[in-house]
């Protein structure tokens, strides 16, 4: 597969940050309580919807290339926010078993709920479009 | 520390550059690490880069502001990539489409779960109303969880810490639990990732399957949403 051009990839950063920026100028003039990336989101997957529609094939080009890069790193980009963490100590100490609990036991809840209610939705309307066998071990490969 | 590395760290902490070249050898450092654990999911690449920066800066003195305005580069990179969930949504539409109503129902309840348990248990552990208050938006993607929380009454630096914490808490468990419970579809796992655990989670769903990705900026959009009109009703029905 022969890399995407130069100005192909200026044009997805282009597409990207565009997209941002629309969503953000849309949430200050519609006072939106969503951030304005969330809003970039549902523009972009609606602007490929549309084109995909109209062409035969969708071109995975520099789009899907600098978006796959974006997501693969997109651990790394939590850790300055996360590092907030440290700034508030002196709340953990003191309401550290309420934290913990209400954090760790509401995530597993939330989780099992939304997987178990989807499963059991989605299964029995249709088989599973062949998902791939899921191996606990093997998310670190890449 | 000693005066002769003070005297080489000081001119350099000021800079920008110091502080991204730190949190990006704390995270390749933290992939290594799992990768000599055997891909061990309790060594979270994220998790552990948290604590080695966390590290780095509490042992040199330095203010998180003071870091944060060096990180803060990365930290801008989260905007484009939280709108690059859109293509593998869009490339996947077909089977969103097709299962719009499990998707519905789903969301809904993982994300009143969500917020009810999570009030409900930082109120029986004993904490305090500022604190269950900060916890009720946490599962959302941490601009919305920040903006709900001090839109209610809550401390919005320490959502923004549990939305991080709760997401690497999902990227810890979700797959083996739902594997557990017999529940082997791409859809339900990214769905649940991005209901429960929103961008860190999913980031991790998102490096394995396509349309688990999809389904994962899902349930990071639609979850923002129910939770941005939900969560401003709770102060109201509890005084």
């Amino acid at each position: 597969m022969n890399s995407p051009s130069p100005a192909a990839i200026s044009g997805a950063l282009f597409t990207l940050l565009g997209c941002e920026l629309v969503g953000e100028f849309l949430r200050n003039t519609l006072h939106l309580p969503i951030p304005g990336p969330v809003i970039g989101m549902f523009l972009l997957a609606a602007g490929l919807a549309l084109r995909s529609g109209k062409t035969a094939a969708p071109e995975p080009g520099a789009l899907d290339r600098v978006a796959g890069s974006l997501l693969d790193i997109m651990g790394l980009l939590f850790v300055p926010a996360g590092v907030g963490i440290i700034a508030q100590a002196g709340l953990l100490r003191q309401e550290w078993l309420p934290i913990l609990g209400g954090l760790v036991g509401s995530t597993i809840l939330s989780l099992g709920v939304t997987g178990f209610i989807m499963h059991r939705l989605t299964r029995a309307r249709a088989q599973s479009p062949a998902p791939r066998s899921l191996d606990p071990g093997a998310e670190v490969a890449s | 520390m000693n005066r002769e590395l003070l005297a080489l760290w000081t001119p350099l902490a000021s800079m920008p550059l110091l502080w991204l070249v730190v949190t990006l050898a704390a995270y390749l450092g933290a992939r290594r690490l799992q990768r000599l654990l055997g891909g061990s999911p309790l060594a979270n690449p994220v998790l552990v880069a948290i604590v080695l920066v966390g590290a780095v800066v509490l042992a040199t003195g330095t203010s998180y502001p003071a870091y944060f305005a060096g990180a803060q580069f990365i930290n801008f990179l989260l905007g484009p990539a939280t709108v690059a969930l859109a293509v593998p949504l869009a490339r996947n539409l077909h089977h969103v489409r097709r299962s719009l109503s499990g998707i519905g129902f789903a969301l809904l309840a993982g994300s009143m779960t969500s917020i009810l348990s999570g009030i409900g248990l930082v109120w029986v552990l004993g904490g305090t109303r500022a604190v269950a208050l900060s916890m009720a938006p946490k599962a959302v993607t941490t601009p919305i969880a920040m903006a709900v929380a001090s839109e209610i009454g809550g401390i919005p630096a320490l959502t923004a810490a549990l939305a991080i914490v709760g997401g690497i808490v999902a990227a810890i468990v979700g797959q083996r639990m739902l594997s557990r419970m017999h529940i082997d579809d791409w859809r339900a796992h990214g769905l649940a990732a991005g209901v429960a655990g929103s961008g860190v989670a999913a980031a991790q769903v998102a490096s394995l399957d396509g349309l688990g990705a999809a389904f994962a900026a899902l349930g990071i959009a639609l979850n923002g949403l129910v939770t941005a009109i939900i969560v401003p009703l709770v102060p109201l029905l509890w005084p």
